[in-house]
């Protein structure tokens, strides 16, 4: 008979309340949950009772975060990812969601290159605040993901970057998205990654403007390890523009690519 | 004579330069990303490569937006 308590399982007696528990945290707790509700120490525990105690505004350690993800993700999941190391250029739409959602999964590095700052015609899409705009995006999604998963370890590039040295920025990365925005630089991430980052996952995005159809945005084998998302054809322009939910579908085709490919789905189907 | 663009057969004037053949087909050279006979041209060999008699081409074509 057991409890979890903050994910961890914790012999259950009959007759147990919170107050049994909270003593063992030390009483240093003021967020009570039992099953997901809210709970006072006299709330009586039942086995199998999911609690959760903490102290509000207390960041968890390094190693409550990995347990935290190790439950939800499983630790084989888990152990693989927190090894990596992802780069992505362009920190616009696409790739301030993909860094957010790749820091939330508990990726181990993130190499962040952007030389651009936050302007308010950014927030219809961009996972920036208000507070923000002005602050280069490189520091601004920095501070996001301070708050986000402050055990991630984040790298920031703050210059424009060009196809000459891609290969050179990139070189010790597992997997590569290409976030721009102009179609040029697009294409020349993508040849530079074919010429200079052999082994590198790299998955780049064109055509996810606009409000067209959800399904439309597809994640397309080019060359093994090599992806490219999105419907292809979208671009934004004058009457379409990029909207918040459809950039977000691509970017989210993106991040779990660069999951499936870091865990090993490259063999299966695609 | 003949190549093979993104698995399509087109007719195309003996010799001619892939900017070129971009040009003709609309596209922006700067947004595409070129492969002919398996192997991917840099920025640089757009402007020299000479298409040649059943050549296979895959043309990547980037579009705005990110």
């Amino acid at each position: 008979m057991a409890l979890m308590v903050n994910e961890k399982e914790v012999p259950f007696h009959a007759g147990m309340t919170l107050a049994d528990l909270v003593s063992v945290q030390g009483g240093d707790v003021d967020i009570l949950l039992v099953n997901g509700y809210p709970a006072t120490v006299q709330t009586a525990l039942f086995d199998g009772d999911q609690c959760w105690l903490w102290r509000r505004g207390k960041v968890p350690s390094a190693d409550e975060m990995q347990h935290l993800l190790y439950a939800r993700h499983s630790p084989g999941v888990q152990a693989c990812l927190q090894g990596k190391v992802v780069g992505i250029m362009g920190l616009g739409g696409l790739g301030s969601v993909v860094a957010i959602a790749l820091a939330r999964m508990g990726i181990g590095s993130l190499l962040l290159a952007d030389y651009d700052v936050v302007e308010p015609t950014n927030l219809n899409r961009q996972q920036y605040f208000v507070d923000q705009i002005g602050q280069k995006k490189t520091t601004a999604l920095h501070d996001i993901l301070q708050r986000v998963n402050p055990h991630v370890s984040v790298t920031t590039i703050d210059r424009r970057l060009a196809e000459d040295d891609i290969g050179a920025v990139f070189k010790d990365v597992h997997a590569l998205v290409e976030c721009f925005d102009e179609p040029a630089m697009k294409a020349a991430g993508l040849r530079a990654a074919l010429h200079h980052l052999p082994g590198v996952f790299y998955v780049g995005a064109s055509g996810l403007a606009g409000y067209g159809e959800n399904n439309a945005i597809r994640t397309r084998r080019l060359y093994p390890g090599i992806y490219i998302v999105g419907d292809e054809v979208s671009a934004a322009a004058p009457g379409q523009g990029l909207m918040a939910a459809r950039v977000g579908i691509a970017a989210h085709h993106q991040a779990n690519q660069v999951v499936r490919l870091l865990l090993g789905a490259e063999n299966e189907a695609e | 004579m003949r190549i093979l663009c993104n698995g399509e057969a087109r007719e195309i004037a003996s010799g001619i330069r892939v900017t070129d053949y971009l040009d003709q087909l609309g596209l922006d050279a700067l947004s595409v990303v070129v492969e002919c006979d398996g192997k991917i041209l840099t920025r640089e060999e757009y402007g020299s490569h000479a298409l040649q008699d059943g050549a296979v081409l895959e043309l990547i074509r980037f579009v705005g937006g990110g």
